[in-house]
């Protein structure tokens, strides 16, 4: 059962092969058996996940279910899930129990899927490997003793590993396509604004988008079509209507132009990765597609002005975690100024007070046109660079991550070294376009990700571009050992 | 050496919507405490604000009611800073692109030689932002409670240029804003609930000097008897250090006012860095010219020029005209009582009379009056068509106030209706002439003082009923004869 895609469950569903309470007992189960070793969950909603099998069955049984009723699925725990404690991965959330839903979460009870649990990341979302977390690293499924990359890395060895069909997670420089092609999975970071935050435990606002990690484009497609919308609680979000993504993903790839970004392809690319990005490029020339060399002449600037940006929008959207109302407090303040100090000070680990600290220099008087104001027009100059792009070519392509997993503890004494994890990610979230990344091969027995960037709102399109690559080739379809 | 006084104010309006600036939790005062605060206003992890158009609307109409440029692009910025009733750890508000800017007004006030003065001031800018909470040290021993019903209620925080020379003046500012507003409809203007606040930036400079003396800003300064005392105060205390040698320190100081005394809360060095930024989770304003025209098109008659219109429709003078229109529901009152009366000048006397005495005396709002615009101009319409006189109409306005009904009613219970019919008032002015023969005898000798004697005996007669006019004039002729 657990190989299986989410629209082949959905079928099984539907014809009654088996039921959601079986299909969710069975990855219960197998949460319980592997999950020790992967780390991949914060908590596992046990019985509520029963209890919405059941209801999903009764739905089913009176002919009342949608596509994904009684599918399971598994959240990162950075969506507020109403009476679940929602961590963020951090000890300061650890004894907080949300009040409410994410919007989200609450689209995915509407559709009658099942929740599993809430998966693994790095504390706030602040980093690319998930070694932040207050819960402990998770382990690559491909390879004990390595990454699952971050910070979305919960959800990404999750579903590697079988122990969830499909998983939402987050994006702000990487977090959902760098996890999703170091664990071989397909993942959809979408248009900035497509996807509602409310309810998502912010990061950097301007940046953070939600979307799916599955093991397909077909399946991505659906978990999108759940997700995407206009939330009038979220301002940022785009009231604009919602397409069908399933229905254009077998279109023609016949004239498709696709641009690779000569700074993609430099000198910090493992050479392995690259021949592997050059291999899944000369499939899509087989499938009718040209190829455009392109420049994105702002590219090296990515990783300095999201390290100005991210950090200072969190460093404003962490003030809220002082201990006063919920979330950890420290013991026997003496004073409001102590409680603060220490609740702060012993809430957040070493990741997120850095770049708080980071984010108050920039913001600070006297420093803010030289950081933050710089940042913002480095921002416009990366947007500018890809409009340039998409007048001549419908799709960027390039590697999802300079290299494939690397060891737990190797980078954590090294934060530039792990900042540079996102090189190629980054940009994407500083313009707001929407990209994905999609297993494309294996180096050493690690997979690699290809990623494709879209023009604003082409999500069916990428959808279409990945779901055809993945009908000739069987990347998406291998799965790590030692977990069957 | 001769001192010069120079004053800025920032006001705190508290919008009048019906729910918060960013949630859809209710703004009533009074509630019980974190009632109104749902998990927006609670700052809790993944919320997110959405803009109250409402809130955008009042700003416009203020804008628009001071001749302001309204922003067709304006801007929320986050205002960074720790304190236990702000709930996010910063303040939603406007920095460098307020929806409101530079306008201005004209104060009107007492000058120096008691004469009525009146000035043009600017006003900077005017802003949105949303509320704080409230702390409470009291009830709780140890420990301090947090009430968040206040957290995200819409403020709109006008800045006025440094145009100010005077308490005085400060205090008519703040008074025309307050007026303002309420005749807007957008701020109850209500002090004591902390729905209209003022800090004042006050500094001195010797007279003719160009450039400004060091500030201190006063804070806490919630009635306008508090923010005439707190700059005086302030002002006096500025002068005695530079006269003394000293410097002033640029500071923030909290008024005292059972102390009356101004103390020091803040110095420039311990003043925040706010760390203000755009708020990445809301959207800039667009303002179109469209949308500007729509507001403009609910705007009600502003104080200025229904205080120009008093004049020239019912010749007032410019004074009572600016009394009638300080607020909204007196100067609709009086509007009511003159088309009732038919006579305006009467029933502006009456209205700034006896009314607001009574209103005043019993501390009684002008919309809750026991008698009703439409009872006083009737009548005060009683008094025109000489059915009752003026003095009378001090009894019939008593009874009507104590709630013996409208005029008409009082008149004919308590029979206080004008004696007009001269062969009655005749057979009384007889009836006095030939008991008085003395004083009728002294009064034909040239002793006219008597007049008086012979009014007040006809009037004693006729229980005050007696036309005054018709009486004078009888009374006149049967003397002389």
């Amino acid at each position: 059962m657990h190989d299986r895609t989410i629209s082949e469950l959905s079928l099984g569903l539907q014809r009654g092969e088996f039921s959601s309470e079986e299909l969710t007992t069975h990855y219960l189960q197998r949460i319980e058996t592997y999950d020790q070793r992967l780390n991949s969950y914060i908590t596992v909603t046990k019985e509520a996940a029963l209890a919405m099998a059941r209801a999903a069955d009764r739905a089913i049984a009176r002919g009342d279910a949608g596509p994904l009723t009684g599918v399971p699925v598994a959240q990162k725990d950075i969506f507020c899930t109403d009476g679940v404690r929602t961590s963020c991965g951090s000890k300061m959330l650890d004894n907080f129990i949300a009040p409410y839903d994410a919007t989200t979460v609450a689209q995915f009870n509407a559709a009658g899927m099942v929740l599993l649990g809430k998966t693994n990341m790095d504390e706030f979302a602040m980093g690319s490997s998930t070694e932040t977390s207050f819960y402990g690293a998770v382990h690559n499924p491909w390879r004990q003793g390595t990454v699952p990359g971050g910070s979305s890395g919960g959800s990404a060895a999750a579903v590697a590993a079988r122990l969830a069909p499909a998983a939402t997670g987050t994006d702000t420089g990487g977090s959902i396509r760098q996890p999703a092609a170091l664990c071989g999975l397909t993942g959809l970071k979408p248009t900035y604004g497509r996807v509602s935050r409310y309810g998502m435990i912010a990061f950097a606002s301007s940046l953070d988008q939600g979307g799916p990690m599955t093991r397909s484009a077909e399946d991505a497609a659906l978990l999108l079509q759940v997700m995407a919308g206009f939330d009038e609680r979220d301002s940022t979000s785009v009231d604009r209507p919602v397409p069908d993504y399933s229905a254009g993903l077998n279109g023609s790839l016949e004239g498709l132009r696709i641009g690779l970004p000569g700074e993609y392809f430099s000198d910090g690319l493992d050479a392995a990765v690259g021949a592997a990005i050059e291999q899944a490029i000369s499939e899509y020339r087989k499938l009718g597609a040209t190829i455009v060399d392109i420049n994105l002449p702002h590219t090296h600037l990515a990783v300095p002005a999201y390290y100005v940006v991210a950090p200072a929008e969190c460093s404003s959207n962490l003030s809220r975690f002082d201990g006063v109302r919920y979330g950890y407090r420290c013991t026997n303040p003496v004073d409001l100024t102590d409680m603060y100090k220490r609740s702060r000070g012993e809430g957040f680990g070493a990741e997120v007070k850095r770049r708080i600290m980071i984010g108050t220099y920039a913001l600070s008087a006297g420093y803010y046109d030289a950081y933050y104001l710089r940042a913002q027009k480095i921002r416009r100059l990366i947007s500018d660079d890809f409009r340039a792009a998409f007048a001549d070519v419908d799709v960027i392509m390039g590697p999802t991550t300079p290299g494939v997993a690397f060891d737990l503890a190797a980078r954590m004494d090294d934060p530039v070294a792990m900042y540079l994890s996102d090189i190629y990610t980054i940009a994407v979230n500083l313009a707001g376009l929407p990209a994905m990344s999609i297993a494309a091969g294996f180096v050493d027995g690690l997979p690699l990700g290809l990623q494709l960037i879209g023009d604003y709102f082409t999500e069916p399109r990428l959808l279409n571009i990945a779901h055809r690559y993945q009908q000739v080739t069987d990347w998406h379809r291998q799965w790590p050992e030692n977990f069957d | 050496m001769k001192w010069e006084t120079v004053i800025g104010l920032e006001i705190h309006a508290q919008l009048a919507t019906s729910s918060k600036i960013f949630s859809a939790a209710a703004t009533a005062y009074g509630a019980a405490p974190n009632t109104q605060a749902c998990a927006v206003d609670l700052g809790l992890p993944g919320v997110l604000p959405v803009l109250n158009a409402e809130a955008v609307r009042m700003a416009i109409k203020f804008g628009l009611a001071i001749n302001a440029h309204i922003a067709p692009y304006s801007v929320f910025a986050r205002k960074n800073y720790f304190y236990p009733d702000l709930p996010k750890g910063y303040q939603i508000s406007q920095f460098e692109l307020p929806i409101v800017g530079l306008g201005q007004l004209t104060i009107e006030y007492e000058g120096a030689d008691s004469e009525p003065a009146s000035k043009l001031i600017g006003v900077t800018r005017a802003h949105l932002e949303e509320d704080a909470g409230k702390s409470l040290h009291e009830d709780f021993h140890g420990l301090s409670g947090i009430d968040l019903n206040r957290a995200g209620t819409p403020l709109l925080e006008i800045v006025s240029e440094p145009d100010m020379r005077s308490a005085a003046e400060a205090v008519a500012y703040m008074k025309k804003i307050h007026s303002l507003v309420r005749y807007l409809e957008i701020c109850d203007g209500n002090m004591q609930e902390g729905s209209f606040r003022c800090d004042a930036n006050v500094s001195v400079r010797p007279a003719g000097q160009q450039t400004l003396g060091t500030r201190t800003e006063l804070k806490n300064l919630n009635s306008f008897r508090f923010i005439e005392r707190a700059i005086n105060i302030e002002v006096e205390r500025q002068i005695d250090i530079i006269e003394g040698g000293g410097t002033v320190v640029q500071e923030t100081r909290l008024y005292d006012a059972e102390r009356n005394e101004t103390r020091s809360m803040r110095s420039k060095e311990e003043a925040f860095d706010y760390r203000y930024f755009p708020d990445p989770d809301l959207l800039p304003v667009g303002i179109s010219e469209d949308d500007i025209e729509a507001v403009r098109a609910t705007l009600p008659e502003l104080p200025d020029i229904k205080k120009a219109r008093f004049i020239r429709d019912y010749g007032l003078n410019d004074k009572d005209a600016g009394i009638l229109t300080a607020s909204r529901e007196l100067a609709e009152y009086f509007e009511q009582v003159a088309g009732v009366a038919a006579d305006a000048r009467l029933a502006a006397n009456w209205v700034m009379g006896d009314l607001s005495a009574q209103l005043n005396k019993d501390g009684i709002d002008i919309t809750a009056s026991p008698v009703s615009a439409s009872q006083l101009g009737a009548m005060i319409r009683r008094i025109v068509d000489k059915t009752i006189s003026g003095k009378i109409a001090k009894q019939v306005f008593e009874a009507m106030w104590a709630g013996e009904g409208d005029a008409d009613e009082v008149i004919a219970a308590r029979g206080l209706k004008q004696i007009t019919d001269s062969s009655a008032l005749e057979a009384i002015i007889a009836d006095i002439i030939t008991s008085n023969p003395a004083q009728v005898e002294q009064y034909r000798a040239g002793k006219e003082k008597l007049f008086g004697f012979f009014v007040g005996q006809a009037m004693k007669a006729t229980q005050g009923k007696a036309n005054p006019a018709q009486l004078n004039e009888l009374l006149k002729r049967k003397l002389q004869q």
